[in-house]
């Protein structure tokens, strides 16, 4: 299985590549039509978070629990979507995956493997200004590459295939800084994947950017899916949004942040963010969501001000 | 072009003001030098080449200083900003260090090095270091953590995170401190040279003085303006041209 990732993702042995666009079926019901073929359940899953726990110390030095016993298992190939309102650690929760941040109990399996720090298998992809704006479109998709000590000339083959992925081809010369938010996150997710992971994790990537080329993002993150056969951990507040590209979604708590509940999507795809069966499915979230949002405005209300978390600070 | 009509009228002004003092005589040719008189005393000093010796073991001295200070002064820096003990013990000296002028080495330096050329290095390095070293840390600090974060999830650690993400990412806030740096290297090193006579910019200033030549004195003075100047137009201008064209609009620093 392994071996197979390390290729190019055209030449995914065809295994490996989710079944999509309802090659067996197209009903609405149909369970299989979006689930890659390899997430059988006696296989090790891809990512497995095991009693996460992590707690902080504010700037007022009280304690505070932000994720607590998180249990969750991602196939390998989903595509898995975390919601939540503002402040539920989801981001933390991909920091602690990526190994940015060690938490504070519980383990995160890759593999079945313990993750200990950060590690290319594991590639983030931030909401803004992840990119490095001291070098150009090319020079930030090779950098990967260039930390793992690959020769240049493979660097640059690699590059080229992962720009034309991302339709940036003719901006490789750019620095990030001419580039509008729609392109930047297609360089973000073409450095992801050069540097070939196994998992990406997304920190709400598109929230920044305006509707029209959050529609085409996701058309494209799609694609790029399902050409690649990746495991995608999407987090994001828009839970829309988590119903057009989820396998699943999951639903955290506010403060501390715990599973609350776990959506499948078992809707064809492609899927559109207007589609019927889409909005129908994330009002059934929303609905569980609600409480949690209500939560978090009473906090802020009650409290004036949400006590910072401070990423970093240990408690 | 408004501007270049400006510095005309400025400049212009100021050399007729010290010329028509200088005509009036109220203080002899030697106490107050004619505006001739100094540009006679440039021709004369680059025609026999003592300017030009005194200009290139000038900036040899300076170019050695400054060099070790920078990567001094970014490694203490980095450690300072990154270690918290370091932060809270050295950041506090450092910064109380920085009321001290180098030139307050000097005695220490000759009792340390001899009456040489490394003593003059020391005082050099001891004037800029601080300067490079609080920026460093500044920087690295303002430096928005998500730099780094990408920079050890792309598989950078260590050396390779420092050189490839660290340095690069905290550049446009420590330009402004490697400029303050490259001034406060360049006047601690006239004020040694003037202390300890040997080649150099400096020396060739108290030669001036002890030949009670004035003219000399001024001409040099206007070289020492000159390089500083022009080092500071060049490579600093040249170096914030390249940040942003790279970087786009500047962070704010």
């Amino acid at each position: 299985m392994s071996a197979g990732m390390q290729n190019v993702p055209t030449q995914l042995p065809e295994p490996l590549r989710p079944v999509r666009f309802g090659s067996t079926s197209g009903t609405v019901s149909q369970i299989s039509a979006a689930r890659p073929i390899s997430a059988g359940s006696s296989e090790i899953p891809k990512v497995s978070l095991s009693e996460i726990c992590l707690s902080y110390r504010t700037q007022s030095g009280q304690r505070l629990l932000a994720l607590d016993h998180i249990n969750l298992d991602v196939n390998a190939g989903e595509f898995l979507c975390v919601v939540g309102p503002s402040g539920c650690g989801k981001s933390t929760l991909l920091h602690l995956i990526a190994g940015l941040h060690p938490q504070t109990s519980g383990q995160v399996f890759l593999d079945g493997k313990p993750v200990q720090g950060p590690g290319p298998d594991r590639i983030m992809i931030f909401q803004e200004h992840g990119l490095f704006p001291w070098l150009t479109v090319r020079q930030n998709v090779e950098f990967g590459m260039k930390m793992k000590g690959i020769s240049k000339a493979e660097r640059e083959e690699q590059t080229r295939y992962y720009l034309r992925l991302v339709h940036l081809a003719k901006f490789e010369n750019s620095y990030i800084h001419q580039l509008s938010g729609g392109m930047r996150q297609r360089v973000a997710i073409a450095r992801a994947l050069a540097t070939e992971p196994d998992v990406l994790l997304m920190d709400e990537p598109f929230a920044a950017l305006d509707a029209q080329t959050r529609d085409l993002l996701h058309d494209e993150l799609e694609r790029i899916w399902s050409e690649t056969g990746r495991t995608i951990i999407f987090v994001t507040h828009n839970v829309r949004e988590a119903v057009r590209l989820g396998d699943r979604v999951v639903l955290l708590t506010f403060r501390p942040g715990r599973v609350k509940s776990e959506f499948p999507v078992e809707l064809p795809r492609p899927r559109h963010l207007e589609d019927p069966e889409v909005a129908r499915a994330a009002r059934r979230i929303l609905e569980e969501l609600r409480d949690e949002i209500n939560r978090s405005l009473e906090a802020e209300y009650n409290v004036g001000v949400k006590p910072r978390i401070e990423p970093g600070v240990e408690a | 072009m408004k501007r270049v009509l400006h510095y005309v009228i400025f400049y212009g002004a100021l050399l007729g003001l010290w010329t028509l003092l200088a005509q009036l005589k109220i203080w002899p040719p030697y106490l107050f030098p004619s505006p001739w008189g100094v540009a006679e005393a440039l021709y004369a000093g680059f025609q026999d080449h003592t300017y030009w010796i005194a200009i290139r073991v000038s900036m040899q001295r300076v170019l050695i200083g400054y060099g070790i200070s920078v990567v001094l002064g970014m490694i203490l820096g980095l450690g300072v900003a990154s270690n918290k003990f370091l932060e809270e013990t050295m950041g506090g000296m450092l910064v109380s260090l920085q009321s001290l002028p180098s030139i307050c080495w000097w005695p220490l330096a000759l009792l340390w090095f001899g009456l040489n050329q490394n003593a003059i290095l020391f005082v050099v390095i001891m004037g800029s270091l601080l300067s490079v070293t609080l920026a460093m840390e500044d920087g690295r600090k303002q430096m928005p953590r998500i730099f780094g974060m990408a920079g050890r999830n792309l598989g950078a650690k260590g050396f390779k995170l420092f050189c490839y993400v660290l340095l690069p990412a905290s550049l446009p806030f420590i330009v402004s401190g490697l400029k303050q740096g490259w001034a406060f290297a360049w006047r601690s090193l006239i004020t040694a040279e003037m202390l300890y006579l040997s080649l150099g910019l400096g020396q060739v200033l108290m030669m001036g003085r002890d030949l009670n030549d004035m003219s000399a004195v001024i001409a040099v003075m206007l070289l020492i303006i000159a390089i500083g100047y022009i080092v500071d137009g060049v490579v600093f201008k040249g170096m914030e041209r390249h940040l942003q064209n790279k970087w786009g609009l500047m962070p704010a620093a």
